[in-house]
Order: structure tokens, then sequence, then C-alpha cells
């Protein structure tokens, strides 16, 4: 379809690998909050490295003042800068090139990217300055200083505009395309953008009136009210991980092995369920809070019925049904699992992602529900089990996804070769087989009892003293080297990324691609009766068998516990 | 194809047979999950209390004092003991960095726990039952405990509460 626009095909340049055509204009935005996204990981990385080397008590690197200093470095520059901007990155790319449509506005789409860099810079600031040591959470009424806040709210209203630059393009794309479906990547990545909106509107409701309690403007903020508010942040921004990581699944699909899902109406409920059911997820930080009632513990934290968990195992079947499937049409169907021993397990973006699919789901997912279940909570609340749970779901799923997706993103949005490519291969292997140890370690730790945010686990200088079981002992050495491992993994990714954006060799054309993207798989001979994906469907019942006895030994060790109503 | 729009009727096309049992099962254990929650509620003995009441620090404080002075029978590192009857109220205070006072509980009896904090919000991690709860200024919540063994507990802070979090440490002694 023609650009609507006189002369606008200037701004467009076409991919001489895939054959989109591509607004350079919002290939410069994307390009520019990718960066901040790999510099913001790279900053989580070197503080989980000295997170490790402090909660490793053989080491404890770090004094008690810098611990938690950076401990709030670690959460915000992890769980929130790296992935949002990375998500932005996403959005502007995915809104036109994947759509071959323009940007409907570089100056917003500016604007809104460099609040974002102003908000993040305020919040390293004053974090390394020592005058924000509230950790990522920043419950009220511990107090930071108010240019902390100040960086969170232009952060999310940088984030905001960009999100409201994806809806436009959406829109442009739809005058362009009447009638037609948007592919399910786009898709969603929309239901992410949906997301978000409402995850940021919760933020701007919080840090709004924190930030003028902060200057003094107002004199108290209730800490339930904080802390409930604040969720409607804390958590659904990881939904909005989730709806994107989940569409990089099925990017990553496609790209790997020429996957398609057997049924897109299934996927795109499933997104629609997301968009319906997650975000009063919220709610499950408050299982053992005081005031708020059962019912409303019950109902919001089961995600509406855990409508957004079958969701998700609705995507658990679909993306490796759609690997199966375009595995067999090739030839490999012998069995229940040729398909997936003849897989490309050589590239790195398919390792990757079969890794982030296995952590996220087999660690994140059933370990999440456990922890958001309204009696469990009380055996895991605050203890090491939360971080090892969203270790297993944000960081084995969400960021390992959008790592195994860089390795497409450096040749074709960056448009350079990608540095030492023969490493990449063992970095989703490295990285996910540590972060997966870190997570069960962590999880295991927690259930030991071990605090969460804690500096110093034999309580020096506390008027008693108590001794974790010793066999902690030896989980402490398995995080140990599951973090050390992940780190290892991580840093090479970042070196990877840094000097081929920098430094590398530019890329020419096709010629150039290191990274396989597979050919579409010939079409089915014949209608496919009866089971579409045997292997995989033999791997989603592996999965809920795992999930039930899971939850079932959670609540028999719920029952040996003290009585208490 | 994720990246390209959908083929022609992509919308009426039916649901492998493996996709529909799989969505099947899962949509049941979904809502099985979420019944046993409340099935939990009215059959089990470990569940998250809701009662709470609106205090100050100022009043809390008050309250922990008075109920100290009436049942105290010692004093452990400066901070006090007190062993009061069974079914009795308990006050138990948090602040930067210490939980006051120790409490002397008899096993198999009931015991309604006031807990409230006077600064910041604190972490009440019960070990090593691993049994953990939050505390926040005012807010007094209320939560039915009966201990079902004995010996020594550790009360750790589980909540980031300043610098001081990781002395933050208390005890309750659960008597045969």
């Amino acid at each position: 379809m023609a650009v609507a626009i006189e002369g606008g095909e200037k701004w467009f340049r076409t991919c001489d690998v895939t054959g989109f055509r591509v607004d350079v204009r919002a290939e410069k935005i994307a390009k520019l909050n990718a960066v901040m996204a790999v510099v913001s990981f790279l900053i989580a990385v070197i503080a989980a490295l000295l997170l490790v080397l402090t909660r490793w008590q053989l080491f404890h690197v770090l004094p008690v003042d810098w611990y938690y200093r950076v401990l709030t470095l670690h959460g915000l520059d992890a769980l929130v800068f790296w992935i949002i901007f990375f998500e932005l990155a996403a959005l502007v790319f995915g809104s036109t090139a994947f759509l071959n449509t323009r940007m409907s506005s570089p100056a917003v789409g500016w604007l809104g990217t460099i609040l974002a860099i102003v908000g993040w810079l305020l919040v390293n600031y004053t974090i390394l300055t020592g005058n924000a040591d509230v950790l990522m959470t920043s419950y009220a009424p511990l107090k930071a200083h108010p240019l902390f806040y100040l960086g969170m709210i232009l952060f999310a209203v940088g984030a905001l505009l960009i999100v409201m630059v994806f809806f436009a393009n959406l829109m442009i794309w739809r005058r362009e395309n009447p009638g037609q479906s948007l592919p399910l990547f786009v898709y969603g990545l929309m239901a992410a953008a949906i997301i978000a909106v409402i995850t940021i509107a919760s933020g701007a409701i919080i840090y709004i009136p924190t930030f003028l309690w902060s200057l003094g403007i107002i004199s108290d903020i209730d800490p339930a009210v904080y802390k409930l508010v604040w969720w409607g942040l804390g958590h659904p921004s990881q939904q909005i991980n989730v709806a994107a990581h989940v569409s990089v699944w099925y990017l990553l699909a496609f790209l790997t092995v020429g996957g398609t899902s057997i049924n897109e109406k299934v996927s795109r409920f499933a997104f629609i369920l997301y968009i319906i059911a997650i975000n009063v997820a919220s709610a499950h930080h408050l299982l053992v809070d005081p005031a708020v009632s059962p019912v409303w513990k019950v109902w919001n934290t089961s995600y509406v019925m855990y409508l957004a968990v079958f969701a998700s195992m609705i995507h658990a079947f679909a993306v490796p049904s759609a690997i199966e499937v375009a595995q067999r049409r090739r030839g490999f169907t012998k069995g229940l699992f040729e398909w997936l021993k003849a897989a490309p397990w050589g590239n790195p973006a398919f390792s990757g992602l079969m890794l982030s699919m296995i952590i996220f789901g087999f660690i994140g997912g059933i370990t999440g529900v456990v922890n958001g279940m309204e009696q469990t909570n009380i055996i895991v609340h605050n203890t090491l089990s939360i971080p090892g749970h969203f270790k297993g779901a944000v960081v084995g799923g969400t960021a390992l996804a959008f790592m195994s997706v860089t390795y497409y993103l450096i040749p074709l949005l960056f448009r350079k070769k990608i540095a030492f490519y023969g490493v990449s291969k063992f970095v989703p292997w490295l990285f996910g087989i540590g972060i997966a140890i870190l997570a069960v370690s962590m999880y295991i730790l927690g259930a030991f009892g071990i605090p969460r945010r804690h500096w110093d686990i034999t309580f020096s200088g506390g008027p008693f003293t108590y001794t974790f079981n010793p066999v902690t002992d030896f989980f402490w050495a398995l995080f140990g080297i599951g973090g050390l491992l992940a780190v290892l993994g991580a840093l090479i990714w970042i070196i990877q990324v840094v000097v081929s954006v920098f430094f590398g060799q530019p890329f020419r054309g096709p010629q150039d691609l290191q990274i396989p993207i597979a050919e579409p798989p010939p079409a089915p001979d014949k209608e496919h009766e009866g089971f579409a994906a045997p292997g995989t469907f033999a791997l989603v019942l592996l999965f809920i068998t795992a999930f039930v006895i899971f939850v079932a030994l959670n609540y028999g060790w719920l029952s040996a516990m003290w009585e208490v109503k | 194809m994720a990246i390209l729009p959908p083929s022609e009727g992509w919308f009426q096309q039916k649901v492998a047979k493996d996709e529909k049992i799989w969505m099947g099962l899962a949509f049941v254990v979904s809502v099985f999950l979420f019944f046993w929650m409340i099935i939990w509620h009215v059959y089990a003995k470990q569940n998250p209390s809701f009662t709470t009441y609106r205090t100050t620090p100022e009043e809390f404080y008050a309250l922990t004092e008075a109920f100290i002075n009436k049942y105290k029978v010692g004093e452990e590192n400066g901070v006090p003991v007190v062993k009061p009857p069974p079914g009795s109220d308990v006050f138990l205070l948090a602040r930067q960095f210490r939980w006051e006072p120790v409490v002397i509980l008899k096993k198999g009896e009931e015991y309604r726990f006031h807990i409230s904090s006077l600064d910041v919000l604190h972490g009440f991690s019960l070990q090593p039952v691993n049994m953990n709860f939050m505390v926040y200024p005012k807010y007094d919540y209320v939560l039915t405990f009966r201990p079902t063994s004995a010996g020594e507990y550790a009360i750790v802070c589980n909540e980031f509460c300043g610098i001081g979090h990781h002395m933050m440490i208390g005890k309750i002694i659960v008597e045969e």
C-alpha cells in the first residue's frame, strides 16, 4: 500500500533480508531505547554480582549501607529499566517495520525517549549518591530524595508517550490496510501496550503524591494505600513483560524453525485473557497484610479465577506446538520427540527460546502460583523464595527471551555483524542454566525461612540470634555458583552486543547473515486428523503434573505449621 | 506466521484435538485452584487473618507498655519477657530495629496477637516454622495463633526497614 503522505518515501529503507519497509526515523528511536536497555542491564548485572557475593556469606563483600543501595539499583535497573527500555524499542520497531508502515510522530517518540532517559539518570544518580536507600519498592514511610520519585515519574511519562505513539502507529496501519488483522507478534505487543497503560497509570497515581510528600507538600502517605497502589505498578509491569516475551516466543519460533501458531484464534484469545485478567494480580502482594478481606484476596490474586494462568498455559502449548508442527512437516515425524532432537540447537535464538519457555514455565510459573495462593503465601512471603520465583519468571523467562531475539536485532535493526558469533551458542546455556540453579536454590533457601533483602542472616548486633538449618550452606553454595554462571553468561552477551553495535563490521546484506532465518516448512500434503502435536502434548502433561504436585506439597507443608486465623 | 497477518479464514479454523484437550485440562486445573483456596478457608487451620484495627503509633505503644507491665516476668538482653495467660491478647511491637516483648506461650493454647509498627513497614517472620506476615504502622493486625509445637522461636524482620534491619530479631518461647 502506498504511503499516504507526499514525499514520505524518503523515510524508508527496504530490508534486504526480510523485505520489510523500515521507517528510518522509528529505527533510530528503537536503537536508542535498545542501547539504554543494554546499559541498564549491564548496571543490573554488575550489581547482581556484588549482591550474590554479599548474600553468600562466605564472601560478604559489601558493607551494610552499600548492600541495600546496590540492591535498590539492581532491582530498578533489572526489573524496570532494562526490560521497559527493551519493550519500548520493540513497540516502536514492531509497530512500524513489522507493519510496513510509518512512525506516526517521531517527535513524540523522541520526547518520550528523552524523558525516560532523564528519569533513568535521576533514579540511578539518587540511588548511587545514597539518597534513595529505599529498595525498589520504596515503601512509605521510608523516604527517598524527591528527585528519585521525580525520576520515576519522568520515566513513566516517557514510557507512556511511546506507548501512545505505538497506538497511533497502529491506527495509521489500520487506515492503510482496512480489513486486515495484525500479525500475531504485533498483536501480542498490543496486549503488552494495553497492560502498560494501566500499569503506568497506577505508577503515576502513587508516585505523584509520594513525590509531593517527599517535598513536604503532603503531610502523610498511608502505608497500606501506598503498598496497594504501588503494586498496581510493580506486578503489572512484570505482566507487560509476560505479554511481550510471549510475543517474542512466537516471533522466535517463526524465525528459528518457521513455526506458526497452529491456531491463531487460540493464541489471540490467550492474549485477550491477559488483558482482562492479569492486572489484578498485584493483590497477591497483600495476601498476608492487614486490612484487605479474604474475598478480595482470593478473587484478585487468582487473577480472576486463574484466567491469566490459563492463558499462559495456552501459550505453553501454542508455542512449542508451532515448532513441532513445522518440524514434522519437514519430515521429522519419528516418535514423540524426533522434531525436538532435530531442532536447530546450535542457533542461540532457538536454544534461548526453549530454555526461556522451560524456565519460565517450570520454575517461574509453578512457583508463582504457589506464592500467589492466599494460604501458601504465609510460608513464602518475603523469604528468598520470592526473588527465586521472579528470577525464574523475569530473568529466565523475559530476559533470556530478549537476549535471544537480540541475535536477530543486531543484523536486522542495527545493521551490524554479530561479534564473536562463535560463542553465541553457549550464551543461552550458560545464562539459562545459571539462572535456573540460582532460582531453584533461592526458592529452597526461602523454604528454610531465609529472608530476602537481608544483609546478615547471622543477625550480628541483634539482641538474640538464630541459626538456620545447616543444610542451607549447601544451597548457598549452589546459589553462588548459579549466580556466577548467569553473570558470566550475561556479561558475554553484553560484550557481544556492545562490540557489535559500536565497533562491529557493517551488515551489508543477506550474505553477511550469521544467524539463520528458517525457510517456511513445506505445506501439509493433506488435512490433518487427530493430534497435531503429540510431543508437545506429552510435555504439557508433564508440566501440569509437576504443577499439581508442587501445589499439593506446599499445602502439605503449610498444614504442618502453627494454626493461625 | 508471527510476522505476517494471519492467513485467510484463520478465525474459522478448527482447534486441533490435542490443543482442545489441553485447554480443557488447563481450565479445569485453574478453576480448581481457585476453589481450593475457598475450601481451605472452610476446612483448614492456616488462613491469614484480616481482622485489623486502626491505631496510631502512640496508642499502640501505650497498649504494649500496659501489656508488658501487666505480665512481665523478667528481661533478656534488655528486652522485657512476658507470660500472658492462654486465650489473652498479646501485643507485639515492631520498631527500628527491635521486637518487643519476648512472649512465653503455652503449647496448644490460642493467643490473639496484635502486631503493629511504630515507624516503617516490618516483616514478622516466625522461624523455624516459617510463617510470615506484614507489619504496618497505624494498622493493628490481629492474628490468632495456636502454637502446635514447643521450643524457642525467632521472629526475624523480613521487610527492609532501614540500615539496622539485620539486627532486628525477637523471640517467642513455647512451653509444653
